[in-house]
């Protein structure tokens, strides 16, 4: 084929498929902010989404707090700065790990069961069922799923800040022999409001793009079991890729303040 | 002046990609009628049921219900139109997060905001209409058999009472006697609720139970359209292939002979 006819070829594939993901954005958003609420789902998704997402978030922040202290310990002891491990970690992982580390782990496991689930209700008919009993696939099935990581990200972050942040403090008291108290002043000293809330912003923000993967891609597979699993796929890694792109997008809009 | 039929259709085509599937159909269903179209594997017949839904656009033509155009209809008037709508699926498409009795509710709960308890009176009712009981009622889809499955499909197709009713494959995939319960228990339900029935299938038996008229679909059109009784002798040799179930003739299935 001709060279440039492929290029062309992929550009106007990405750009078709970005502006369906973006009509299918506002679909959802729309059914989302506009009344009814199907509040029974909106809870019962929150506990699968966030209440059973705590164990792998909660192992992940423990043991980047802890990698994150040995790290940071090795790089400033070579200019003598090692007072600073306990400001740098609870930064790092406030801002920047906790979320990113934490979106993506759960980008891992819910993109891909809602990808999963929503699939198989496509492949068996069950969305069109939804259609004929009079019920919005979208209301019914999108914007539960969309409010529920919306919600629950910011509170699972919020958990995996906490234990990051004591992952780091048992490495630097039981091996680094920092001095507990001094660690825990040197952690909140210079911790500001805005390094939390930054992080807490940008969770939500996976937490939709996590939500709208799994959905998106879910709704779009055919093909039984094998189009199940390619969107299982497809779900997991476009959630993740975008949510590396709106993480920087979120910190330079914060930055810039 | 004479009601409009209850669902005409007119010039419906559509093509996916190169691949022609609806080459402009013309059909009408009158009120309280039960039509099945028959036809082989992919001539088209679960695309004419999809786009009277509106689960497919079709590239052009007309469908009236009631005599109001649906094609690219949306929002509430969409909604509303669907209202008049049951549909038994393929595969009974049940909700598999869902009770049995739930799914036979659902349309009454999320549809039409029934109280949960008043639907479930109803849902009760209706299983025992296709012959199930109160315990099947709190079991899980995926317990129950292929059979237990298409009569709970069913019984959530009609709980709405619906004015028209649309069967997709009902018997494909059940043993005869099965399918023939289904049969009975379709010709019942559409009796006794009075109403409109367009069918696809392509098992003989089912269609000359279940139907008053019959469409035959091939090559994306319409080749015969007549009453039950005439097609016996239909003097067509497609249709006569077709009902009795023959290799050889006009119609030549896509197969590569050794």
């Amino acid at each position: 084929m001709n060279f440039l006819a492929l290029i062309g070829r992929v550009i106007l594939d990405g750009l078709e498929t970005a502006g369906r993901m973006g009509m299918f954005a506002g679909n959802g958003v729309r059914h989302a902010v506009l009344p009814p609420f199907y509040f029974r789902l909106i809870g019962r998704q929150m506990l699968a989404i966030g209440y059973f997402s705590l164990p792998v978030v909660g192992l992940t922040a423990l043991f980047t707090g802890m990698v994150l202290a040995l790290q940071i310990y090795i790089g400033s002891a070579r200019f003598n700065a090692e007072s600073a491990v306990a400001t740098i970690v609870v930064i790092g992982i406030t801002r920047e790990l906790g979320p990113v580390l934490g979106g993506l782990m759960v980008a891992g496991r819910v993109s891909a069961a809602i990808a999963a689930e929503i699939g198989t209700m496509r492949v068996t008919e069950q969305i069109d069922a939804l259609v004929t009993l009079s019920t919005n696939p979208f209301k019914y099935l999108v914007a539960p799923r969309l409010w529920a990581a919306t919600i629950t990200l910011p509170l699972l972050v919020l958990v995996a800040d906490t234990i990051g942040v004591m992952g780091g403090y048992l490495i630097g008291t039981q091996k680094l022999g920092f001095n507990a108290g001094s660690y825990l002043k040197n952690t909140l000293d210079f911790l500001e409001t805005a390094d939390v809330v930054s992080g807490l912003v940008k969770a939500a923000v996976f937490g939709f793009i996590i939500a709208l993967m799994g959905c998106y891609h879910g709704f779009h597979s055919k093909g039984g079991a094998q189009g199940v699993g390619r969107a299982t796929t497809d779900a997991v890694v476009s959630a993740s890729i975008l949510i590396l792109i709106a993480n920087y997008i979120v910190t330079e809009l914060f930055f810039a303040k | 002046m004479t009601a409009p039929p209850k669902i005409s259709i007119r010039g419906l085509r559509k093509s996916f990609g190169s691949k022609l599937v609806l080459d402009g159909i013309d059909l009408d269903v009158e009120r309280g009628e039960s039509l099945v179209i028959i036809g082989g594997s992919g001539s088209g017949k679960s695309v004419t049921l999809k786009c009277v839904l509106g689960l497919i656009r079709p590239d052009a033509g007309s469908i009236r219900i009631d005599g109001t155009e649906v094609v690219g209809m949306r929002g509430d008037a969409r909604d509303e139109m669907l209202r008049k709508f049951g549909m038994l699926f393929q595969g009974a498409a049940l909700f598999d997060s869902l009770k049995v009795w739930e799914n036979v509710a659902f349309g009454l709960i999320e549809g039409r905001h029934m109280p949960r308890a008043k639907a479930r009176e109803v849902a009760l009712q209706k299983l025992a209409q296709v012959g199930l009981g109160v315990e099947v009622g709190e079991l899980s889809p995926a317990e129950l058999s292929g059979g237990m499955q298409k009569r709970v499909a069913l019984a959530r197709a009609i709980a709405a009472e619906p004015e028209i009713i649309f069967f997709d494959e009902p018997t494909t995939g059940l043993d005869p006697i099965m399918a023939d319960v289904i049969n009975d228990l379709i010709v019942q339900c559409v009796k006794r609720l009075g109403a409109t029935a367009l069918s696809i299938t392509h098992d003989m038996a089912s269609a000359r139970k279940i139907a008053d008229r019959i469409a035959m679909l091939y090559k994306g059109r319409l080749i015969w359209v007549g009453p039950v009784k005439d097609i016996d002798h239909s003097q067509n040799a497609h249709v006569d292939q077709f009902i009795n179930g023959r290799a050889e003739g006009p119609i030549q299935m896509e197969v590569l002979r050794p």
